[in-house]
Parts: structure tokens; C-alpha cells; sequence
């Protein structure tokens, strides 16, 4: 069987085909198209300003490799004026972290970048190991998972970096969107979806500039397969680190991960497909920069995706209460109703709320009085976003979540154990941190932890 | 045709976390018959199709995997969706998939993108 040519240079014999196409292309047009997708996704959303400093959220698995080894491409080829660090969280998971965090040392090594290795043990004063140890494996994942959403953001403010960038990829994002479908939670899916997380202009506040409320959170992998990610790695000859947390592997997050793996199978283009109808399912959704145009967004301060309760990479929500959820729908409905009033949002009355032709009338007042009769609602206490009182972390609630987890943690823990307070976490200098080679290397190879449970 | 079946050699490589179920080791030489064999209702044994991945894959099972969690690897008969596959370095979706006839020499890599990082 003659090898099948290259559908790009036609000369080359093809060895990949690509998901979302089933174009068959060589390596090298491969590398170029994969790259090409990624700046492209990169300039239309401008994601980056020049002279900015961009720390790249380095787990040392495939995903983070490879968008580390791209930026560093497309920021030479393109040259963005970008200064890209590395930034590693230690989760304190003996047998799991420690490997891989060799492979991330690895990589800036060899690609010249600044890394910084924070460990929860020194922002929370326990390690991941050490909560397990207390609460189990059932549910562990949500410590973590929000554990580690802080953590980037206060190892980026340490390093006095406002942009922190992550590997999710396409097949990560179908899954989150299938998931929060599954679960009815369009105000998360919408966040989810969205290439930029944390918006920074959330906190008028925070003109410190070690605050670590103001991280803008983006993916610039968000539209790429994990197929070519892999593929790219692999013909790359670039060095990741694979494995499975030891820890329990989320159930709910595995069937939607084996669902939209089958689902590829069939119809690869699927994947794409999924991320596309959760996008606009999210301009649908109440609340969404897009939905309102933006015009929410301008007038009000609680519009604005809540950074604090974004998915880790773990992604666990167990610890996300329905109560709260429902609240924030609420408010954000009001919030139209409100827009509504100021006459920003026309076309949503305009079709008509219990679904009769609506005359439109110019007047915001005609339409509001509509409006307040056909959906009685009661007024909701305007959730405002501030401040942990604890940690100073953002957070819509006076003690934000990984002070409550904390707090609870901090209880049952044996009394001669209490020795590191997250108070501390606050003052970012003056402890050690930055670039710690030594500390962690001693690990083996092993994967046995089993004991601690 | 009753002779033995004509062996053939080939590597086998595991990456992306499914070494784990492979003793963690990432290469291994195997040795497989070229084909296939037939058994036929007098019970004499012919020569069958030629070895497929198919074929490779159930002999990894078989053979080679000393974990039980066969399921990782293999769903329906077949490579579990989400591992990829390489002939040669070349994405087997070019080589007609688990229906590649494997030839002496081959070098079949299995990478699982299932695993985190």
C-alpha cells in the first residue's frame, strides 16, 4: 500500500490525521498547522498584551508541556514582546507530584524560562497528603481543586505576574461543558467555556499589585484536540510526565471523559462541536459577558464570573452548594431586569416573556411595567464581590472557600500539629519559595501511597 | 498446509501511562505468528488471515499484561478510544486501524491520552 501524501505539501507521505477534519497531513505541515490554530486563537481573542508577563501553569503532564514549548515558539516566530515563567503548585501527593515536577524542572531548563515550585504545604500548611489522611479519598478532590485555584493565582501575584496561562485543551473543555449540562448548571458551563476566566477588572479594589485578586486566567489551548496535543509531543520528541492521580479518580468527570472519547471515535469532530454549542449555549445564559454585550458588565460589578469558585484541574464541584448557585442565577436575573429598566437590553423583552408578539414600544418604562407583570420576582440581596476577612483572597463570601475548608481541616487536626496559619499566606515576601531545585528531589519512582488512606 | 505458522518480530511500545499496565516498561520485543490459524470442523488446524492489531492486541492481553485492568486497554474488542495508535510512527487511522496486517519489523506504540499530568 502506497503511504497516502500529505493533503498540505503533497510530497511528504502523511502521518497524522487530525480530528476535526480527517485532513492527513505530514509532521512538519502538522507542527505548522497545530501551531498556526494556536496563534490564531491566541491573536483573535488578543489575548496577550506586549511586555506582558505570563506564567504558565506547569504540571509537567502533556498539556502544559506543550503549551509551553508553543508559546515559546509562537512568541519567537511572532514575537508577542511576552515574558513567559513557568509556575508548578505541589500538591504534597508523595509518588504523584514529585516525578512530575522533575520533568517540569526539566522543561525550563530547556526552554530558558524562570520556574517557581509553590507548595500547598506552605500556603495552606497541609499537603494533599495530610488531607486525605483526615477526610478520606471521598471528596478530596474538592480541597484540592480549590486549593490549587488559589494557589496559582497567589504564586502569580507573588511573582507579580497578572495573566496566568493554562493547558486545557478542547477534549477538557467538551467534558466540563457536558458535565455542567448533566448537572443543570448552565451559569458554570458558561464560565467554563469562556477562554478568559477571571476578568480582571472584577476588583476596582485591588491597585496593590501583589494582589491576588486580579489574575487574569486564560486557554490558549482551548480549541485543540488532545489527540494532536499528544501527537504534537510525541513527534516533537518533547518530555512530559503521565500519570493518573493517585487519589480517586472523579467518577462523574471519567464517564463524561469516556463519553466524549467514544463520541470521537464515531465522529471526531464531535469534540469541537461540543466546546461550540456550550459557547453558545453560554451567550444564552444570564450573566455572560457576551449575553449582555458587555453592557452589564460596564454597570456593575456583580456581573462578572466569580473567580474564586472556577474549576481547578481536578475540576471537583461537590463543594459547590445549590443554594449559592440558585442565587447567583437569580441575581443575575435581576441584574437584566435592571438592565432591562436602563433600556440596555430591548431585544430580550422584545420576544415577548410569555411568548405573545410584543409591540415595541421605545419607551424603557412600557417595557419594564411588562416585564415586572408577567414575572413577579422577588428582590435578592445583592451579592457583592469582596474579600476573604481571612485571607484577603477574592471571594463573594465573607470567608472564602478555602478558609472554611481550611477552618474545618484546622479543627479536627491534632492539637501539637497547628503550626502554619493561611494567615500567613497573606504577606507574599519574605519567605523563601522561588526556584526551590533542591527541595523536592528526593523522591523515588514508586506509586505507592496506598497506606495513607 | 499443516506446517507451523512463520513467526514474526515485531516491538511493542507503551507510553502515556499505559506502561503502568505493562510491568511499567515502556519497550517490549514480541514474537507473534505471521497468521492467523483456522480450526476446521474435523479439527484440523490451516492457515488462517494474516495477524492484524487486532490479533496484537488480544495477544498483549493474553501475554504480555500482567495487570488485570484489562479494561484500560482494551473496550469492545478493540483499542480503547482515547488511546492512540502508531504503525511505524504513522497515525493508524491511515493504516486501516485494527485491521493493519503486521508485518516482520513493525514497531506498534500505544500512547494513552487518558492520563493527567
Amino acid at each position: 500500500m502506497a503511504p497516502k501524501p500529505c493533503a498540505l505539501c503533497t510530497t511528504n507521505p502523511a502521518a497524522i490525521v487530525r480530528p476535526k477534519d480527517r485532513s492527513a497531513l505530514c509532521k512538519p505541515c502538522f507542527f505548522n498547522v497545530f501551531e498556526t490554530e494556536i496563534h490564531h486563537t491566541i491573536t483573535s481573542t488578543n489575548l496577550f498584551t506586549r511586555g506582558e508577563r505570563i506564567a504558565i501553569g506547569a504540571s509537567g503532564g502533556k498539556d502544559s508541556t506543550v503549551l509551553a514549548s508553543v508559546l515559546k515558539t509562537l512568541n519567537e516566530r511572532y514575537d508577542y514582546g511576552v515574558e513567559l515563567i513557568l509556575l508548578s503548585i505541589d500538591e504534597g501527593i508523595k509518588g504523584y507530584r514529585d516525578d512530575s515536577l522533575e520533568t517540569v524542572k526539566r522543561n525550563a531548563k530547556e526552554y530558558g524560562m524562570e520556574l517557581t515550585i509553590l507548595g500547598y504545604k506552605e500556603l495552606y500548611g497541609w499537603t494533599m497528603d495530610q488531607v486525605v489522611e483526615q477526610v478520606g479519598k471521598k471528596g478530596n478532590c474538592t480541597y484540592c481543586g480549590v486549593f490549587r485555584r488559589q494557589a496559582l493565582d497567589r504564586g502569580a501575584a507573588k511573582l507579580g505576574v497578572k495573566h496566568v496561562v493554562t493547558g486545557h485543551n478542547a477534549d477538557d473543555v467538551a467534558e466540563t461543558v457536558l458535565m455542567n449540562l448533566l448537572r443543570g448548571d448552565l451559569p458554570r458551563l458558561s464560565r467554563t467555556t469562556s477562554i478568559v476566566t477571571s476578568t480582571p477588572s472584577s476588583v476596582a479594589s485591588s491597585t496593590d499589585p501583589a494582589s491576588h485578586t486580579n489574575i487574569k486566567r486564560s486557554k490558549p489551548l482551548k480549541y485543540a484536540y488532545e489527540k494532536e496535543i499528544v501527537l504534537y509531543a510525541l513527534h516533537k520528541n518533547l518530555t512530559y510526565f503521565s500519570t493518573e492521580c493517585i487519589y480517586s479518580p472523579e467518577a462523574f468527570r471519567g464517564s463524561a471523559r469516556a463519553l466524549i472519547k467514544n463520541l470521537e471515535r464515531v465522529r471526531p469532530s464531535a469534540i469541537l462541536d461540543v466546546v461550540r454549542s456550550g459557547e453558545d449555549m453560554a451567550k444564552l445564559c444570564p450573566g455572560s459577558d457576551e449575553g449582555c454585550g458587555g453592557a452589564c458588565g460596564s454597570n456593575n460589578t456583580s456581573a462578572i464570573p466569580l473567580a474564586e469558585e472556577e474549576e481547578g484541574g481536578c475540576g471537583s464541584s461537590n463543594g459547590r452548594s445549590a443554594g449559592s448557585e440558585m442565587a447567583n442565577m437569580d441575581r443575575q436575573l435581576a441584574d437584566n431586569e435592571a438592565a432591562a429598566e436602563n433600556d440596555l437590553e430591548v431585544e430580550i423583552t422584545y420576544h415577548g416573556r410569555d411568548g405573545t408578539q410584543q409591540k415595541v414600544k421605545k419607551t424603557p418604562k412600557k417595557i419594564k411595567g411588562q416585564a415586572a407583570g408577567v414575572v413577579p420576582r422577588k428582590t435578592v440581596a445583592k451579592q457583592v464581590m469582596g474579600k476573604c476577612s481571612k485571607c484577603g483572597y477574592l471571594s463573594s463570601q465573607d470567608v472564602c472557600k478555602a478558609c472554611t475548608l481550611l477552618e474545618g481541616l484546622n479543627k479536627n487536626r491534632p492539637k501539637n500539629h497547628i503550626e502554619v496559619g493561611y494567615e500567613e499566606v497573606e504577606p507574599i515576601d519574605g519567605k523563601k519559595e522561588s526556584l526551590d531545585l533542591n527541595g523536592v528531589t528526593e523522591q523515588t519512582q514508586t506509586l505507592e501511597i496506598a497506606g495513607s488512606g | 498446509m499443516t506446517s507451523e505458522p512463520e513467526k514474526i518480530n515485531i516491538t511493542v511500545e507503551f507510553s502515556g501511562g499505559l506502561e503502568l499496565l505493562f510491568s511499567n516498561q515502556h519497550h517490549h520485543k514480541v514474537t507473534i505468528p505471521s497468521h492467523q490459524q483456522k480450526t476446521d470442523e474435523k479439527s484440523n488446524t490451516t492457515q488462517g488471515p494474516r495477524t492484524t492489531i487486532r490479533d496484537l492486541v488480544t495477544y498483549l492481553c493474553d501475554e504480555v499484561m500482567k495487570d488485570p485492568r484489562r479494561d484500560l486497554f482494551v473496550l469492545d474488542g478493540t483499542v480503547r478510544p482515547g488511546i492512540l495508535v502508531l504503525i511505524n510512527d504513522t497515525d493508524w487511522e491511515l493504516e486501516g486501524e485494527d485491521a493493519y496486517e503486521i508485518k516482520e519489523g513493525d514497531a506498534v506504540l500505544f500512547v494513552s491520552t487518558l492520563h493527567g499530568g
